[in-house]
């Protein structure tokens, strides 16, 4: 099964990336969840909880409040003004 | 005689001291050098993704945006300039600022007028010395800018330039700034902000081309997201290399500095012996003369 490549970057530091089969997100719009194969997209992201479902290990909750992600042949890059990753997990770059 | 030997000692004492300073102002230097590249690294990604989504869109549609849109007529200029909080750094505040004079001069040419924006206390005692006006400084922390800093700058720049002439603004922006080549090689340069001259990446190949995307809410929408993060990606980005090129500038600086003082102490030594070894030689010829006069006698 094809899976999602995801990178969340913030303004001054990388803060995950990994495999994962889905992701949700807020847009402006309202929730968006998306799965492998999705068609390219560049979304502007609303202030919200952003999930994560990787392909090994628990689900990924973080806060951010605000930024736009892109969808393109199965790589999703969620730029965040500022993302918050919820406990449990550990930042790859540490957050601030 | 004596008193040549008190200068000169005193002369050594004071070098050594200020020697001290160098030595230890280039360590300091040196080891938050590692850390302002590193932190030039750590935006990559950002300013990557943004960029890809920029284009993304310019390649898509025809951008037609009021922070791409060429004026007619280009009548009021801001310059940001981006130098130091602390001396100490060589010629680093002084080529940034030569480099804005010579803006200022080709924008006065074309007869612009132009609002300054400045970065970093060394800039502000520039224009404040010479009683020039400027519209807003930012002050504090330019060896390690924070993004909220470069958010305020973009949030500032922005304003003028929705601004309509007539009512004080501004009709372009731009932003000089050092740039960090290398370690030994830091250029002051010049970028033209706004408006935005948006670079359509370059496909490389059939694979590279980007994709159609689909717009969320619309393009128009999303143009209005991107391109304000887009010009804060950029100031922040020239925040960060100027911080990396000060340090750069001071380490160099310090360095020669130190260097210089390890000079002045082997002179002034070498002085301060001769004129020691005068002194003893005028006193043993005095206390001869005395003992051969008296002998005479």
């Amino acid at each position: 099964m094809a899976v999602l490549d995801v990178e969340i970057v913030a303004a001054d530091h990388f803060v995950w990336s990994g495999e994962a089969k889905m992701v949700k997100a807020r847009t402006s719009d309202g929730e968006i969840g998306i799965l492998a194969g999705h068609s390219p997209l560049l979304a502007i992201m609303a202030p919200g909880e952003l999930v994560i479902d990787p392909v090994d290990g628990s689900r990924i909750t973080a806060d951010v409040d605000g930024g736009f992600f892109s969808v393109d042949s199965n790589r999703v890059v969620i730029v965040a003004d500022n993302a918050q990753l919820r406990d449990g997990v550990s930042a790859t770059a540490g957050t601030r | 005689m004596g008193a040549q030997i008190r200068v000169y000692r005193q002369k050594i004492a004071s070098t050594t001291s200020m020697r001290k300073i160098f030595k230890a102002m280039e360590l300091i230097a040196t080891s938050r050098i590692g850390k302002a590249r590193a932190r030039v690294a750590a935006s990559l990604p950002y300013s990557n993704a943004i960029t890809r989504a920029v284009s993304a869109v310019a390649t898509q549609s025809e951008i037609d945006h009021p922070l791409v849109r060429e004026p007619e007529q280009i009548r009021r200029a801001a310059v940001v300039i981006v130098a130091s909080d602390r001396g100490l750094a060589g010629s680093y505040s002084a080529g940034v600022l030569k480099q804005a004079e010579q803006l200022a001069e080709l924008l006065g040419k074309e007869g612009k007028e132009i609002e300054y924006y400045l970065v970093g206390r060394k800039a502000q005692a520039y224009f404040e010395f010479r009683d020039r006006s400027f519209t807003r400084v930012w002050t504090g922390g330019t060896d390690a800018p924070e993004f909220a800093t470069a958010r305020e700058i973009g949030a500032a720049v922005l304003e003028a330039f929705a601004t309509d002439y007539e009512k004080g603004g501004v009709d372009e922006i731009h932003i000089v700034s050092t740039r960090f080549q290398s370690m030994v090689v830091q250029v002051p340069q010049v970028v033209r902000l706004l408006p935005l001259e948006v670079v359509e990446e370059e496909a490389a190949s059939e694979a590279e081309l980007l994709p159609l995307y689909e717009f969320e809410p619309e393009t128009e929408q999303v143009l209005d997201a991107l391109l304000p993060r887009y010009i804060e990606v950029r100031i922040f980005a020239a925040l960060l290399q100027a911080a990396a090129s000060e340090l750069a500038a001071r380490q160099r600086a310090m360095k020669s500095a130190g260097d210089n003082a390890t000079e002045l102490i082997k002179k002034y030594t070498r002085l301060r012996n001769t004129a020691r070894q005068a002194e003893i030689t005028q006193e043993l010829s005095e206390i001869v003369a005395g003992a051969d006069a008296l002998n005479a006698s």
